[in-house]
């Protein structure tokens, strides 16, 4: 077996696998109504190109990708569209956004899909394919993956595609039931991003407590020369800065990405959806997530994105007793939800129903006796107590200066905190502080860019006018000669060098012009 | 009193570490005291201050005309930044030029506007479009809340309303349950 080069930190958890990972992915049930949200990826939101009343077909577009890292939306189902509206999502805030409401007419009718041989592609049409299938990462982040996939501007050429199947959060079994089911799809996938990318090696990463999943690959690449890496259970392996390293021994540079290291990472649900776009035609409509926890029967589904979670919960028996919070995500990296009325979305990987067993109790906190375990766990050799130090101080430029924002929000520290310390919400704290604040700086820029513009504008118009009135002054002294001079003559003049109501009015004719 | 001062203190020490990381991003080569002060403030452009802009009230305060404490919209911590920059004592704002608010932004209400072109002539962004005796409407990404163009309108139609928040906007909060605690 290959070299693993162990990253620094990470803990051992406790996995909960077994809860959910014993039986197939089911198919879930078609919902009425779904609600499916134009952001549901890192980037511009999706424009909607449908209104309330229009009939969509399965997998029409719905939201166009609006700018490079955007992503396009699709109807999951076939039926009418509702309306576009604000609704509420999944996240942290509890606030709503923008999404399209479809009622589904119960009869799955499809688009006309497109397979394409993408080898005869050129490879930004290919990419254009992917990015019109809204592709995006789905191991939570959803970052777009056409962008991904182009090196270009990068470097001349790619080192090493890594497939993340290490799935290292407690509860989540997604990945490993996907792998052990659509390995070869995954690989198909796979083959696809080897196209576009021309890696020197391709290996897959995946954590040693997944056996059948990892068999089920090996399997699949056979042939292939794509290498299957397992890799011993430690959190958070499945983090990208992490896997990197621990399967090349790279170390990506701190405010850098794995990219600067000739290194590139996906999700093999990503891969898996690619596989779908492409070889079938399917745009990304739907995904497996993990509904686990306090529920009476833990699983896996393939649901349609837009489908409430109520719903899921119920199919995965339902709530049982003492369900305290429902968690998008892991419990070291999710967030808790607001409501169950939220809609699944191409980021959620995992619905967890934790009740207090599950949830880590809540203790008093106390003062940072700069034990430093929270030192020995940082996975991004942070030093997370200075970290803290600063952030509660809101000192957020020394934070930077210790590299807040390579913090991955892992949850390591606040896991092993003796003074059980929130640090996590901490860092969240400061970076949300440090860009609102440096939004503000950009907006105030502009404003005074714009208001330095308005001034000078007023001041050439001004001259302008004076210009005018000099030109007149030489006929208008002539004709006063000739008359013989009079009083008479300057009142009309001065009637006359008075501005026209709408020349007084400059910025009225500047936007008439316009 | 104590209070107010270990505030006070806090926030300059913030707002100076602040001005410093401005100070390095927004550095312009031979920078005079005007364009410095002029950095910190908030460049809404309100008059406020009892000046018509925000860099009329830079100069004024590098003059020595003008107090670090007549800008509402810059807050306390514009104050602060300006004691820092200016190697003054920090004070509160002067209440004479109004408190301080949350961010609003214009709203035209299209049915009413007669399109008399009055509030473009008050506008200091030129966040406002229209023809006249077309209906206007603001730029809401470039409004900067000045309020300017609310009293010139002859038939009342500009309000202003609080900015929404939204996903993209939202912000986690201080960690509030160990804010005392872990002191
Ligand atoms: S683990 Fe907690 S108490 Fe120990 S140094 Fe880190 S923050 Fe301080
Ligand atoms: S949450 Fe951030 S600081 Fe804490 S262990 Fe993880 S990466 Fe390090
Ligand atoms: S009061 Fe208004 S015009 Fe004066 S400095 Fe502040 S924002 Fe600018
Ligand atoms: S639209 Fe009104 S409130 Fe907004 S910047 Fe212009 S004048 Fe000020």
């Amino acid at each position: 077996m290959s070299r693993l080069y162990p990253f620094h930190g990470g803990l051992k958890t406790v996995r909960h696998k077994t809860e959910s990972n014993q039986q197939p992915i089911q198919r879930a049930a078609l919902p009425r109504r779904l609600m499916v949200p134009l952001r549901q990826h890192i980037g511009a939101m999706a424009k909607p190109v449908v209104a309330s009343g229009d009939q969509v077909l399965k997998g029409q577009m719905i939201g166009q990708a609006d700018g490079y890292i955007s992503a396009a939306i699709h109807a999951p189902t076939s039926g009418r569209v509702a309306t576009v509206e604000t609704r509420p999502v999944p996240h942290p805030s509890g606030l709503p956004d923008l999404c399209v409401v479809i009622d589904s007419d119960g009869e799955e009718r499809w688009v006309e899909r497109q397979p394409v041989d993408y080898r005869a592609l050129h490879p930004s049409e290919l990419r254009n394919i992917l990015r019109n299938a809204g592709v995006v990462g789905l191991g939570g982040a959803a970052f777009p993956s056409a962008v991904k996939l182009n090196l270009s501007g990068h470097r001349e050429r790619l080192e090493t595609l890594i497939l993340n199947g290490a799935e290292c959060e407690p509860w989540i079994t997604c990945d490993d039931r996907l792998m052990r089911e659509q390995a070869a799809g995954i690989v198909a996938g796979l083959h696809v991003m080897v196209h576009l990318l021309e890696p020197r090696e391709v290996l897959i990463g995946i954590e040693d407590d997944k056996p059948e999943a990892i068999a089920a690959m090996i399997e699949a690449c056979a042939g292939t020369g794509y290498e299957v890496r397992p890799a011993p259970t430690r959190y958070p392996s499945g983090s990208v800065k992490q896997l990197v390293k621990l399967l090349t021994g790279k170390e990506t540079p701190v405010e850098g990405l794995p990219i600067d290291v000739g290194v590139q990472c996906f999700n093999v649900a990503t891969a898996y959806t690619v596989h779908r776009a492409v070889d079938h035609g399917e745009p990304v409509i739907s995904r497996t997530v993990t509904v686990t926890g306090h529920v009476r029967q833990p699983g896996n589904f393939q649901a349609l994105l837009g489908t409430p979670f109520a719903e899921l919960v119920e199919q995965a028996g339902g709530y049982q007793e003492g369900v305290e919070r429902l968690i998008m995500g892991g419990p070291m990296m999710g967030f808790a939800l607001h409501s169950d009325e939220v809609p699944l979305t191409k980021a959620a990987n995992c619905i967890l129903a934790a009740s207090a067993e599950e949830l880590a109790p809540t203790q008093p906190v106390m003062p940072c006796i700069r034990c430093g375990a929270c030192v020995d766990v940082c996975p991004a050799n942070l030093l997370p107590q200075q970290l803290y130090w600063h952030a509660r101080a809101k000192e957020f430029d020394k934070a930077q200066d210790y590299h807040l924002f390579s913090c991955i929000e892992c949850g390591c520290c606040s896991t092993v905190c003796p003074s059980h310390i929130p640090l996590v919400q901490y860092y969240r704290y400061a970076k949300n502080e440090i860009w609102a604040q440096e939004k503000e700086k950009q907006k105030a820029e502009l404003a005074r860019q714009r208001h330095q513009a308005r001034l000078e504008r007023l001041e050439r118009e001004k001259q302008e006018r004076e210009a005018k009135l000099r030109q007149k002054a030489p006929a208008r002294a002539a004709r006063a000669e000739s008359e013989g001079g009079g009083k008479l003559d300057i009142e009309t003049a001065v009637a006359r060098a008075k501005p026209h109501p709408d020349a007084a009015n400059p910025a009225a004719t500047r936007q008439q012009d316009a | 009193m104590i209070a107010a001062i270990l505030v006070l203190s806090a926030l300059a020490g913030v707002s100076g570490l602040l001005l410093g990381f401005a100070a390095i991003r927004f550095k312009v080569e031979g920078d005079p005291i005007v364009d410095k002060i002029d950095a910190i403030l908030p460049q809404t452009q309100c008059g406020q201050c009892g000046y018509p802009g925000c860099r009329p009230y830079a100069e004024a305060i590098a003059a020595g005309e003008a107090d670090i404490n007549q800008c509402p919209p810059g807050g306390e911590n514009g104050v602060v930044a300006l004691a820092d920059l200016l190697g003054r004592d920090p004070k509160p704002l002067n209440a004479e030029h109004g408190a301080v608010k949350p961010k609003m932004l214009a709203v035209i209400d299209e049915q009413n506007c007669i399109g008399c072109t009055l509030c473009i002539q008050a506008c200091p962004v030129d966040a406002i479009l229209g023809a006249a005796k077309h209906m206007h409407t603001v730029i809401a990404s470039e409004c900067t809340g000045c309020e300017l163009c609310v009293a010139p309108c002859p038939v009342d139609c500009i309000d202003m309303i609080p900015i929404a928040q939204t996903i993209t906007t939202w912000k986690w909060t201080y960690p509030s349950v160990t804010a005392k605690a872990a002191a």
